[in-house]
């Protein structure tokens, strides 16, 4: 599905957070959006998703305006992952897995067997299975993040919106999750994620849209996005992108006087 | 990966779960169609024996599940909107409305002069507290504004009700004043079940619907929108479900407090934690707490006469106690 930002105005408050935003993820792709703090990441995301209004211009799923949608064909082909890991009750995992099915349940329907299939093969993706019985409540915050990235799976979505999903995670298991978000970007499926791990966008993604003052100020390859000039204009640092062992290294030196 | 065990499981299969409990529901009316102080059976026998199975066990009994289930239904749906365990019907408004509706009924004499005016009053008064809630709160601002509404507008009808007992010059209208605040199942005639019947099942058909949204919740608000959620929407069908179910229930007993509280609580676990599930089971589960207590007091009566309020505020209080141990044994580290 392909997800596009044209002339994108967001107010939130009285403050216009997204201004004239131009940008595009595409299908197949794992699309990043950086941007120092305050920029309009998770503005955008949320505009994407449908949960902000634009003020301006226009958010649009395959050539639609997201307000175009019918809220459950749109919860069908595009699920969002908020930034806070919120679980409110001490479901297991495998209910919490189970409430992306929400948009395919009649109302009062129990489960059926495409939903039993459909959360056996998100927990599966994210190598959660066994995990399945326990109380969410429990879990460590890299499990935590891989079930809930397994509910937004099973929602059978054909574009992810994910918000920051490795913050807050050790090394191991943001490099497990990216990995993850990858081989689902391979299957065809449009992904974006929000981030401030520059080497994890330059490492994993195949597209970057760097973020700053409510617009896109640069656009498409990591290499191409990442540069010291944008960089420097973007956070206000000076920075070095390296390839160390074949792996591209974002390496911030020092704020900008 | 955790070393620690996969816990014990306390969910029951929800047809299981909702069996149980609908058997208990209907164990617990016969029960209470059955005892009461002239005896056990089901009248016993001659015009005399109909006349108390009609009259006076069998509104008795279907008030008590009727307004048992409504409290559990609201306490369950509200706890789940503002996934707080402790939130209660109460909190948004409309029982202290219906009861001050009752009490001004009595204050003005009006209960005197008609006979249906204490229900009616009550259904007015949760009426107006229903519109004063939802025009306080206003459409979005999620939780909290609901909360802030309701207890504005119950703080108001207690202020209101203290002033109608404060300046009744009539004995007598103050002592039914206050045991109009403590909620009771006894002598209500079947004219005021049909009164209030339709509007609680109006209520808790609009309740059960919002059980999807519930669920959806659990995952926070930004989330539950993005699974086609419509937030606004389940905001005014739980105002509107309460404050029909527990504010025509309350127009009729009193205020009952506690149950809508305690009953969902101690369920969650049975239901495992799922909000939309605990809403049929917390249903059920009061109506069958609320007419078991109901018998309990009838055995009692020979030696006490205890209002329905005034028990499960017995009972609440105690389970209070219970609440902050476990809580604090839980946090010990």
């Amino acid at each position: 599905m392909r997800i596009e930002a044209r002339g994108l105005r967001v107010a939130l408050k009285s403050r216009e957070v997204l201004q004239g935003l131009d940008a595009a993820a595409y299908p197949g792709q794992l699309t990043a959006i950086i941007g120092p703090n305050g920029a309009g990441k998770t503005t955008l995301l949320k505009a994407f998703a449908g949960l902000l209004a634009p003020s301006g211009g226009a958010a649009l799923i395959d050539g639609r305006t997201v307000a175009d949608w019918q809220p459950r064909a749109l919860a069908q082909a595009l699920a969002y992952l908020p930034q806070e890991r919120i679980v409110h009750w001490a479901l297991t995992v495998r209910a919490v897995v189970a409430l992306g099915r929400l948009p395919y349940r009649p109302l009062g329907a129990g489960e059926s067997a495409a939903d039993a299939a459909a959360i056996e093969a998100a927990l599966a993706a994210m190598d959660a299975a066994h995990l399945a019985p326990r109380p969410v409540l429990e879990l460590s915050g890299g499990e935590r993040a891989r079930v809930l990235v397994a509910r937004a799976l099973a929602q059978a979505p054909r574009a992810l919106l994910a918000d920051e999903p490795a913050a807050g995670l050790d090394p191991a298991h943001q490099l497990t999750l990216f990995r993850h978000l990858a081989a689902l970007a391979a299957t065809g499926r449009t992904v974006v994620v929000a981030l401030h791990d520059l080497s994890l966008a330059a490492r994993f993604c195949h597209s970057i849209i760097l973020v700053h003052d409510g617009r896109a100020i640069a656009a498409g390859a990591p290499q191409d996005v990442l540069t010291p000039g944008h960089l420097a204009a973007a956070y206000g640092i000076t920075a070095r992108y390296h390839t160390l062992d074949g792996v591209p290294v974002v390496l911030p030196v020092d704020v900008l006087p | 990966m955790s070393l620690l065990p996969a816990r014990a499981r306390t969910d029951i299969a929800p047809p299981v779960l909702l069996g149980v409990l609908a058997a208990a529901v209907a164990a617990a009316f016969l029960l209470s169609l059955a005892v009461g102080p002239s005896g056990f059976g089901f009248g016993p026998g001659g015009e005399a024996g109909a006349l108390i199975f009609w009259e006076i066990r069998l509104p008795r009994a279907i008030l008590g599940a009727l307004v048992g289930a409504s409290l559990g239904l609201a306490g369950a749906a509200l706890q789940g909107y503002l996934r707080n365990p402790l939130a209660e019907p109460g909190l948004i408004g409309v029982s202290g409305g219906a009861a001050l509706g009752a009490v001004l009924a009595i204050h003005l004499g009006l209960a005197q002069l008609v006979a249906l005016a204490l229900p009616i009053g009550g259904l007015i008064g949760a009426g107006v507290a229903m519109l004063a809630v939802v025009a306080l709160a206003g459409a979005s601002g999620g939780p909290v504004t609901l909360i802030l509404a309701g207890l504005a507008v119950s703080g108001t009808a207690t202020a209101l009700i203290s002033l109608a007992l404060n300046l009744s010059q009539n004995p007598f209208a103050t002592v039914e004043m206050v045991f109009w605040t403590m909620g009771s199942l006894a002598d209500r005639s079947l004219t005021q079940v049909w009164l209030a019947a339709p509007l609680m099942l109006a209520g808790m058909g609009a309740l059960l619907l919002v059980g999807r949204a519930l669920d959806a919740l659990t995952l926070g608000e930004d989330a539950a929108r993005s699974l086609g959620v419509d937030l606004v929407g389940t905001r005014w069908i739980i105002v509107a479900g309460i404050a029909l179910c527990v504010g025509a229930g309350t127009a009729v007993t009193g205020v009952i407090g506690f149950v809508g509280l305690l009953v969902p609580h101690v369920l969650r676990p049975f239901a495992g934690h799922r909000p939309g599930l605990l809403l049929p089971a917390s249903a059920l589960a009061a109506a069958a707490f609320l007419l078991i207590a109901d018998v309990g007091l009838r055995l009692a009566q020979p030696w006490v006469e205890l209002r329905i309020g005034v028990l499960t505020a017995l009972i609440g209080a105690p389970f209070f106690v219970w609440l902050v141990l476990k809580t604090r044994a839980e946090l010990a580290p």
